[in-house]
């Protein structure tokens, strides 16, 4: 029991011979990998691959690309174009028109003579007799004509847009006309061709009887001359030629929604994806700097970005986009790049210091300083690849906030300029006809909202790829 | 603790003295200067008005004396609506825009932390499944579309009912507030949804519930008493910039919704370039995020324990 365990480790040594430390049979192939190697990227790839999710947002995402830039190669229509014969025209293929002659003057037809007669009050008056429309109501006009009313000093005209409900239901007042012998009227307030309802009412020195007759009009589609020949060079009068197909509608001022959505996908994407790129590439200059260098030089530029931090965003982009200005005849891009820049650089330079930070003391880096890698060396393979998932996944989440960024300015009229159009700029204009014609809100409304989705489930699938630390909970 | 509340609230101050620094250096780098353009005007007139308004000053003159009048609380008179105060905006508009401002963070954080628990608890299984899908698109869809998306539907339900279930847009009883309040708050309750449901999912399964299970504590007070105590803090932290965004999202919102709110005046006042009502504005803006979120911060200090202990270490 005196033996302690020093002395049996001693005794054992003793009993090694020069043929234990002889060399080993290299035995081949016994540990060669069963399957090829995967690099960093291959593997992240395959992940992403697996992730259902993200490969439906990739192609979303490549069928938005193709949408953007080769859409306006296929659909040559200007979006500026403005057709003023088809305003906020509803979704829908190949309209045709019948051609009118826009020479034609209506001639209001006056009744020579009036029926005798006095009526003590308004109320008194009758309803009108007689409404009718004098020739094929159509988009160009609609004529009415009507039989007089004896005692009556004029006649008020109201129309309504939809299907009324109750008879006190007349929509607004179209015309007056204050003399009793003229009995027509031609209707050219903005037509389409849908239902309307006219409402006829006789009138005392400008008192309405509540005696009223109402006609329900459906124009056909028309197109005058002048406007027909821009379409086809051989339309004549009453001929039916097709009109323009606008697979999309059309907005307030005619233009084809088609190619304003394409021409707003390239600005709303151009910023969507320059500005991140920028302002992330700017983020990874400071922060690697402020990593890199630490001391003061970290101290100071931390200091500063928790100032630009600290500044409300839209509040801010706002000011800043009132303060660069924007000139005539430009479009408001670059002022709104600039905002962007200076205000969103703060996150990828906090990011990338912690991980400059953190990369810096890591057991591998020092294991390669160990075995005589070289700062740049150290740089290349290990610092840069390493914070390149992390900078890539905050791109992709910053594309979408970026372009939500963009539609909220636009929305507000903060953003681009009037002709250029962008996603949000067309949202603003839609909503002003939403309740009418919603098409064109919620054209541009979608796209934003599928692009948003899209890289919001890329960058999802791309976190759960490249950073499996990072990865949410699931 | 105090130590803690005072350096949050000196980092408050630096910060408002920032936002009102740079929104002078930034009105003042405008092309132009609010008077040109107004209306025909004699070089008289002009003269006048920059000796009223004090534009005929050197700019660091002009620069103390604004935050001289900031400090006084004095935020200037509008440049287009005729002899009003921005105090005055501020006075009769803001009320509305912060009880808006408070349902929507209301709607927000409660539904943050119902769905949150609720995708938890069922994690993985098809109300996770359903509601994470919601969450994705509350995310995605920016807060005017969903304004007009509710006014469109609501409208539609009112015409086939023939009555007002809901009013569709303006503001004075309470029912006006219901779906501006909805709309405000869906964005920043699918973000808050997403992180308690992660925060959740950290608690479900750590020890002291495990313990808490073992002793035979009822399900619903492991719930309430241990897990959603626990799940809570993060979301505490991340409520200064989710009050932030429901502000913002505002100008938005009670533009289209038509209420007067001091949110929709700053969207006018920036489209007409009202000068003094956009430099008040922001300034007034920033201070009241400014010190939302160091509210935010000193409370989360007061709930959290960590940062008592901490204390003595600060």
């Amino acid at each position: 029991m005196t033996t302690t365990l020093l002395e049996t480790t001693l005794s054992v040594d003793t009993s090694l011979s020069a043929e234990v430390f002889a060399p080993a049979i290299k035995t081949v192939g016994v540990h060669s990998l069963s399957r090829p190697s995967l690099s960093y990227w291959q593997d992240a790839w395959l992940r992403l691959g697996k992730n259902r999710q993200a490969i439906t947002s990739l192609v979303i995402i490549a069928l938005l690309a193709f949408f953007t830039l080769a859409g306006p190669l296929l659909w040559r229509v200007d979006p500026a174009a403005q057709d003023l014969s088809q305003i906020s025209q509803g979704p829908g293929f190949g309209t045709s028109a019948v051609v009118v002659s826009d020479t034609e003057v209506f001639n209001p037809t006056f009744a020579k003579e009036l029926p005798q007669g006095t009526v003590s009050s308004a109320m008194a008056l009758d309803s009108p007799q007689g409404l009718t429309t004098v020739s094929a109501p159509s988009t160009v006009a609609v004529q009415l004509k009507w039989d007089p009313v004896s005692g009556a000093t004029g006649y008020v005209i109201y129309r309504k847009d939809i299907k009324p409900k109750r008879a006190s239901d007349i929509g607004l007042p179209l015309a007056e006309i204050k003399d009793p012998k003229q009995l027509s009227y031609q209707d050219q307030l903005t037509l389409e061709a849908k239902p309307y309802y006219y409402t006829l009412m006789a009138t005392l020195n400008g008192e309405e009887s509540g005696n009223m007759t109402q006609l329900e009009v459906t124009p056909t589609q028309a197109l005058k001359l002048a406007d027909a020949l821009k379409v086809s060079s051989s339309a004549q009068v009453g001929q039916k030629i097709g009109l323009p197909a606008h697979p999309f509608g059309t907005d307030y001022l005619g233009r084809d929604l088609l190619a304003r959505l394409m021409a707003g996908a390239r600005v709303s994407l151009f910023i969507g994806f320059v500005a991140p790129m920028i302002y992330i590439a700017l983020g990874l200059l400071i922060g690697g700097i402020s990593g890199y260098y630490g001391g003061r030089v970290d101290l100071a530029i931390m200091r500063i970005t928790d100032l630009v931090i600290a500044l409300p965003f839209l509040l801010f982009m706002i000011l800043f986009r009132i303060a660069f200005g924007v000139g005539p005849g430009e479009s408001g891009v670059f002022p709104l790049l600039v905002a962007l820049i200076s205000l969103s650089w703060t996150s990828a330079s906090r990011l990338t210091r912690g991980q400059v930070l953190q990369l810096r003391e890591s057991e591998y880096v020092h294991a390669a300083k160990l075995l005589g890698a070289k700062p740049l060396y150290v740089l290349i393979r290990h610092l840069i690849p390493n914070t390149m998932g992390v900078i890539l996944v905050s791109l992709t989440f910053a594309i979408p906030s970026t372009i939500f960024t963009e539609a909220f300015l636009s929305f507000i009229g903060m953003g681009v300029v009037p002709p250029t159009p962008s996603w949000g700029s067309l949202c603003n204009d839609g909503i002003q006809t939403f309740l009418s014609h919603p098409h064109e809100f919620l054209f541009p409304a979608f796209f934003i909202s599928v692009t948003v989705l899209a890289f919001n489930l890329l960058g999802d699938g791309l976190r759960d790829a490249l950073d499996p630390r990072l990865r949410s909970t699931e | 603790m105090l130590k803690y509340a005072i350096k949050h609230i000196l980092a408050g101050i630096v910060t408002v003295f920032f936002i009102a620094t740079t929104t002078f250096v930034a009105m003042h780098a405008v092309p132009g200067d609010p008077i040109t353009g107004a209306k025909a005007m004699t070089p008289e007139i002009r003269k006048n008005l920059e000796e009223k308004y004090g534009l005929n000053k050197p700019l660091h003159v002009q620069y103390a004396v604004y935050m001289g009048n900031m400090l006084r609380g004095d935020f200037g008179i509008s440049f287009t609506q005729h002899n009003r105060s921005v105090n005055d905006i501020i006075k009769s508009h803001f009320p509305i825009s912060a009880i808006l401002g408070v349902l929507a963070v209301m709607v927000a954080a409660l539904g943050g932390i119902l769905w949150g628990s609720l995708t938890a608890i069922y994690r993985n299984r098809l109300p996770d499944k359903v509601l994470m899908v919601l969450v994705i698109f509350g995310v995605s869809v920016p807060s005017f579309v969903f304004a007009a998306l509710s006014q469109l539907a609501l409208t539609e339900l009112n015409k086939r009912f023939g009555l007002t279930l809901l009013p569709v847009a303006g503001w004075g009883e309470p029912l006006h507030a219901v779906l501006p309040a909805l709309t405000l708050g869906i964005g920043t309750m699918a973000f808050l949804t997403r992180l308690m449901r992660s925060s959740m999912l950290e608690v479900v399964n750590a020890d002291y519930i495990r313990t808490a299970r073992a002793k035979g504590v009822p399900p619903i007070k492991i719930f309430f008493s241990h897990q959603l105590r626990n799940a809570i803090l993060p979301l505490i932290t991340v409520l200064g910039p989710a009050i932030a965004a429901i502000t913002t999202g505002g100008f938005v919102v009670e533009s289209v919704f038509a209420i007067p709110g001091l949110g929709r005046y700053f969207v006018q006042a920036v489209q007409q370039l009202d000068y003094t009502v956009i430099m008040g504005l922001t300034v007034f803006y920033g201070a009241y995020l400014v010190f939302m979120v160091i509210s935010v911060d000193i409370l989360y200090g007061f709930i959290d324990p960590r940062i008592k202990v901490g204390k003595s270490a600060a």
